[in-house]
């Protein structure tokens, strides 16, 4: 039983150039999981998250399909195999 | 992602460090001629609002802050002119957990005195002064200013609520003066123990109180290195003098097209001489009349002359902002600026013939002049 987090490409460079990362244990809500996260790769906190800890604004997590925006946020609850795919938001010009 | 280029400089050199958009360039030149050399673009889709050059104790280190939309802002390094960047992997300017904000964008990065090689100051949005003596290994709020009463009274400006001016006094590095639009003008005496505002004569047009103690949309302040009691300020409206170390101000829009604009540069070693780009009203933000001028002072703003030779004078609707120009020290004075449209020009004779370093880059929001110094050698 893992949980699995999906890296987007700009971010793989501090997750060693992996695509997925395998989180063991059961985080029981999308807080403690990027939490978890936070220790397997620290380079990845600070783009995702801002110093207040809110998901940046141009930055959408997915929790099994869902956007997390929709779900609970931080709050959102995860299954034993949840999928976590973090993408840049669709934004610039 | 695009495969940046590299400039190799030699000591003597002119460096430009150009931040734009969507990345930053550096450019360079032996002789601040025709041909240019261009680094770039680092950081690619990333904003670059602020960059410097540290030349002291022997260093010869760029700085840029990059924004990127998606991932937030951080500030990097290079050593070897841009060929490799320091990338943090903890955010090196950020708030701390009272604060309760998030950064929003680098806005102004500034070396110490040379007295103090290991002191940088970085002004960011929310508007804020954070300050490293480690050389930039660590980075701290001034809570100081952070805490001043009248802070929660300022207002965002069209660029947002940003400290886009740290000036350090030549004479005293304990007397350090920012700008925040739009909060006005403040100063330190007592190396950012206390902060007090700094705006006598200052008008702010859009506040019913058209002279109060704070509140004026200061777009750029410029002090001189020759004369540090001479500065010179660029209003949201009003272009200002004042002879004692920005106590007092007085309006020196003589003979100039609009007295709206951003950039300000004053001369290294004249301190009766200073460079701006006016602007058309508040509200169109472009070059008068279709003519892109820089005007210059050369007797302390009681006249300006308009500067066109080898720049467009036909529907050139272009925008400088308040960072994208920037004064070389050398004799004759170098003067270099970038438009909101991606021109890069430079002047070699002190704003009389302008050259087109180039075209086609993205949005330019800052202009950095540097000389590269002996430590470079080899």
């Amino acid at each position: 039983m893992a949980l699995r987090f999906l890296i987007p490409g700009p971010l793989q460079q501090f997750s060693g150039e992996r695509r997925e990362i395998l989180i063991e244990g059961a985080p029981a809500s999308l807080s403690d999981a990027l939490a978890v996260l936070w220790q397997e790769c620290p380079a990845i906190r600070d783009r995702v998250v801002t110093e207040t800890g809110e998901v940046r604004p141009h930055v959408n997590i997915f929790v099994d399909g869902e956007s997390a925006r929709y779900t609970g946020g931080l709050d959102t609850p995860l299954g034993e195999e949840s999928e976590i795919a973090i993408f840049p938001a669709l934004s610039g010009g | 992602m695009p495969e940046p280029r590299h400039v190799r400089p030699s000591s003597g050199d002119t460096l430009l460090l150009v931040g734009t958009m969507k990345g930053a360039f550096v450019f360079r030149s032996a002789d601040r001629g025709a041909k240019w050399e261009m680094g770039g673009p680092y950081f690619p889709g990333s904003a670059v609002y602020a960059m410097a050059y540290d030349a002291r104790g022997g260093r010869r280190r760029l700085w840029a802050g990059a924004q990127s939309m998606h991932w937030g802002g951080l500030l990097h390094t290079s050593d070897d002119f841009g060929r490799t960047w320091t990338n943090p992997e903890e955010a090196n300017v950020k708030f701390p957990d009272a604060a309760g904000v998030a950064l929003q964008q680098i806005w102004q990065l500034v070396p110490g005195p040379e007295s103090e090689p290991g002191t940088l100051y970085c002004g960011v949005e929310p508007a804020a002064l954070f300050v490293s003596r480690d050389a930039g290994e660590s980075w701290a709020l001034d809570e100081s200013l952070w805490n001043h009463p009248q802070r929660s009274r300022w207002e965002p400006g069209g660029g947002g609520l940003c400290l886009h001016t740290i000036l350090v006094d030549p004479d005293d590095p304990r007397r350090i003066r920012i700008a925040v639009s739009t909060g006005g003008m403040y100063v330190t005496e007592d190396g950012m123990m206390s902060w007090r505002p700094s705006n006598r004569g200052v008008r702010a047009e859009f506040l019913p109180e058209k002279f109060p103690e704070f509140g004026q949309c200061v777009h750029k302040v410029v002090q001189s290195r020759s004369r540090p009691e001479r500065m010179y300020l660029q209003n949201h409206w009003g272009l200002y003098r004042s002879d004692d170390r920005g106590e007092s101000w007085s309006d020196i829009a003589n003979g100039v097209p609009s007295d709206f604009g951003f950039p300000m540069a004053v001369h290294p070693r004249n301190a009766d001489c200073a460079w701006i780009v006016p602007l058309e009203s508040d509200q169109f933000r472009c070059t008068p009349e279709g003519k892109l001028r820089v005007y210059r002072t050369r007797d302390a703003g009681a006249s300006w002359e308009a500067l066109s030779a080898g720049l467009p004078q036909e529907d050139a609707f272009e925008t400088v902002l308040r960072d994208a120009m920037s004064a070389d020290a050398l004799d004759p004075a170098g003067l270099y600026f970038g438009t909101r449209s991606g021109k890069l020009f430079a002047s070699a004779s002190e704003g009389d013939n302008w050259l087109l370093v180039a075209d086609g880059l993205p949005p330019v929001v800052s202009v950095r002049a540097a000389l590269v110094g002996d430590e470079a050698r080899g």
